[in-house]
């Protein structure tokens, strides 16, 4: 019990000192060093769990089971790679005369901050904590995206707030409904926010509240997730934002708001006993994988377009989550696994690229395999890999999620072929000659974190080719969970 | 005595309601900021009352934390944010206000319908004033659609949370006094950014006007 302390204690802990001490120089390795303890901590209660079992902590505002657990470590290994990686970039940023040392200061503490709401989203046991959370996630990423303090970040930054502050009011008032239905079977005392307890008594829940409470919980935290039409902050919120901010916000945030998500369809399957929420959850992951397909061909920016490829892939994931089934689910989360994995690997390759090329326009970016090799191949490799090519991960799910489909909703299956294939298309002819190409730019003045790139994406291609058993049980415990 | 009581229970719910209607239809940015904490005070009269006729402690908790949040130190710091910025003038709405006030309506008649069997599964004597929660909610939302400056999209935005905790407190005579704790926090941290951003688009753009923000969309 006392690592999941440590999981949380090193980020509130981390973002507190980097408040203090963040402006300076070894402030980049010190940010390093909390990410690599809560990693260590997350590593320590991964195996506990698979140990013991599930566990409660703090009076059972906390509760670890097999589905969190991984999504607990798989944030904190995100959580410190992008740290690495942001050393080198946040340099030349300050070379660049971006980063002040004030804006440091501000990114380092916030950086904590965000992975500590993530964390405690993750782990609680309470949907009122788990609102609460979110909403801070929400804040401390709005002041991540707004910290170059330029118009259009500023602009991306308000757009953010306002459209998931409003997002994430009608989830509160989702939890209000949903604390009205629990309450009078839990009754006022019992702790009837308390997830555990609501998944003991879901059958009984009244369905008429938990319709409404769904579909505002789902519209609510879905604005978070990015799901066509509530999606319009995210492309902005990744392109002006720092790129360690936008590998964050993409291998993370959105899983876990997704993850919110997840345990609300739970116990809406268990009360209405009917396809509510899968039809839902289908429709709205349908339209927006197509939507984002068509979007992302017609991007200039390189940020805006992988923000692009990250909505469809969330809508590829909520749409298997909703044809439910022990096989789509486990599909959702591999896909979940291997596509922050994969992404934030490309943001990290595209972070440097950009850098160097001086702007975030494609068309502008050339040659980047004479330049630096490695970002070349990273990028190549990483663009592959999130299309869907075999052996890496993104083939094997997305594989598992079409055959599901064909199955089952067998008139989704060209829908979805569609947009994969105008994706590969618009992703694949614009990568190529940003790889390959001729140009003029000199080298950075500080090297590049490239071991980040390659660890992620060496992952990706471990879980196309094996999954080791532990995940594998994992993998299946959770799809039970959830899939029913 | 608890039929008095309750009267002024759905009479302060009823005037939750008005105000909302009431900063719809306001021009002016200070007379905001006072319908604001009007429907703030509204807020907590009701809270109060609804605690005193259930014997729940904790709503006076966090009637307590509304009265110091939304009353005194939001509006506070509203003023003085209007104050530094020197922004008092008369807005413009994007839709003319008969207009905004007819749609207004519709939504109220939306929101009664939809509460409305929801409400009847209610146990608490104040369930009738879901309805009315949900439509203050709808009509915050419709104030931050019509408003182009970013003040009143602000207090659109914290109208929205009064809203949303009205529908607490009548729904289930509130959340647990943690989860409201963390409510508060993040309103608290949330109010003091949207602050700090005021002055860096003001900076940026010389004017608060949102509609300068809108560089950003596709082709």
């Amino acid at each position: 019990m006392q690592a999941l302390y440590f999981v949380l204690g090193i980020p509130l802990l981390g973002g507190a000192v980097l408040a203090w001490c963040g402006h300076r120089r070894f402030a980049r390795d010190v940010n390093v060093a909390f990410s690599l303890g809560t990693f260590v901590a997350a590593c320590v209660l991964t195996a506990q769990i698979i140990a013991d079992g599930p566990m409660f902590g703090w009076q059972r505002e906390f509760f670890i089971d097999p589905l969190h657990v991984f999504l607990v470590t798989l944030t904190a290994f995100v959580g410190l790679t992008t740290a690495i990686f942001s050393r080198p970039y946040m340099r030349v940023e300050e070379d660049h005369g971006k980063m002040t040392p004030k804006r440091l200061r501000l990114y380092h503490s916030m950086y904590q901050l965000f992975s500590f709401t993530m964390l405690v989203a993750l782990t609680t046991n309470n949907m009122g904590i788990l609102w609460v959370a979110m909403e801070a996630a929400t804040l401390t990423t709005v002041m991540l995206v707004s910290v170059y303090r330029t118009a259009a970040s500023l602009e991306a930054a308000w757009k953010y707030f306002i459209l998931c502050g409003v997002g994430i009011a009608q989830a509160l008032f989702g939890t209000v409904l949903l604390y009205m239905a629990a309450e009078k079977v839990i009754g006022h005392e019992g702790g009837a926010l308390l997830w555990s307890n609501l998944n003991a008594v879901k059958q009984q829940l009244d369905p008429d509240i938990i319709t409404l409470a769904f579909a505002f919980l789902f519209i609510g935290y879905g604005t978070k997730v990015g799901l066509v039409p509530l999606h319009n902050w995210l492309p902005d919120a990744h392109a002006e934002g720092p790129t360690p901010v936008s590998a964050v916000l993409s291998g993370l945030l959105l899983n876990v708001a997704l993850y919110a998500i997840l345990r609300f369809k739970v116990l809406t399957d268990g009360s209405l006993g009917n396809q509510l929420a899968g039809h839902m959850m289908m429709g709205f992951g349908l339209a927006s994988v197509l939507v984002a397909a068509f979007f992302l061909s017609r991007q200039r920016d390189v940020k805006r377009m992988f923000a692009y490829s990250s909505i469809e892939h969330m809508g590829l994931i909520t749409f298997a989550f909703g044809m439910g089934g022990p096989i789509a689910t486990y599909a959702g989360l591999l896909h979940m696994t291997v596509h922050s994995l994969i992404k934030s690997a490309i943001f990290f390759a595209v972070g440097h690229a950009t850098q160097k090329a001086g702007t975030q326009i494609m068309a502008d970016i050339r040659g980047l395999m004479t330049v630096n090799p490695t970002v070349g191949w990273g990028l190549m490799l990483g663009a592959l890999a999130i299309l869907g090519m075999p052996p890496f991960g993104v083939f094997a799910s997305e594989f598992l999620i079409l055959t599901t489909a064909m199955r089952e909703h067998a008139w989704a299956t060209p829908l979805l072929l569609l947009a994969l294939g105008v994706a590969f298309a618009a992703i694949f002819a614009r990568v190529q000659p940003m790889v390959f190409g001729d140009t003029s730019v000199r080298p950075l003045l500080h090297p590049p974190a490239l071991l980040p790139v390659f660890v992620h994406l060496g992952l990706g291609l471990m879980l196309g080719l094996y999954i080791p058993p532990y995940l594998d049980e994992w993998y299946r415990q959770a799809a039970r969970m959830i899939g029913g | 005595m608890n039929g008095v009581v309750g009267q002024l229970i759905n009479f302060c719910a009823a005037l939750l309601l008005l105000l909302a209607f009431a900063m719809i239809s306001q021009r002016r940015i200070l007379s905001l900021i006072h319908l604001f904490t009007l429907q703030g005070v509204a807020l907590v009269a009701a809270t109060v009352l609804v605690g005193y006729v259930t014997a729940q402690p904790h709503l006076y908790l966090s009637a307590a934390l509304t009265f110091v949040l939304k009353v005194l130190l939001i509006p506070w710091l509203l003023y003085r944010v209007i104050d530094r910025l020197n922004v008092r003038w008369d807005m413009e709405t994007l839709i003319n206000i008969p207009t905004t006030m007819l749609v207004g309506i519709g939504l109220v008649m939306f929101a009664f319908y939809l509460a409305l069997p929801i409400s009847q599964l209610s146990a608490t004597i104040v369930r009738g004033n879901l309805g009315i929660a949900l439509a203050c909610v709808l009509l915050s939302f419709l104030m931050m659609i019509t408003r182009s400056k970013a003040v009143p999209q602000v207090i659109g935005f914290l109208a929205l949370e009064n809203g949303l905790f009205f529908a607490a407190t009548s729904a289930t005579y509130g959340m647990p006094m943690v989860v409201e704790l963390g409510i508060a926090l993040d309103v608290l941290v949330g109010i003091l950014i949207l602050g700090v951003f005021m002055f860096q688009i003001r900076e940026q753009f010389d004017s608060l006007d949102i509609r300068h923000l809108e560089s950003l969309k596709e082709d």
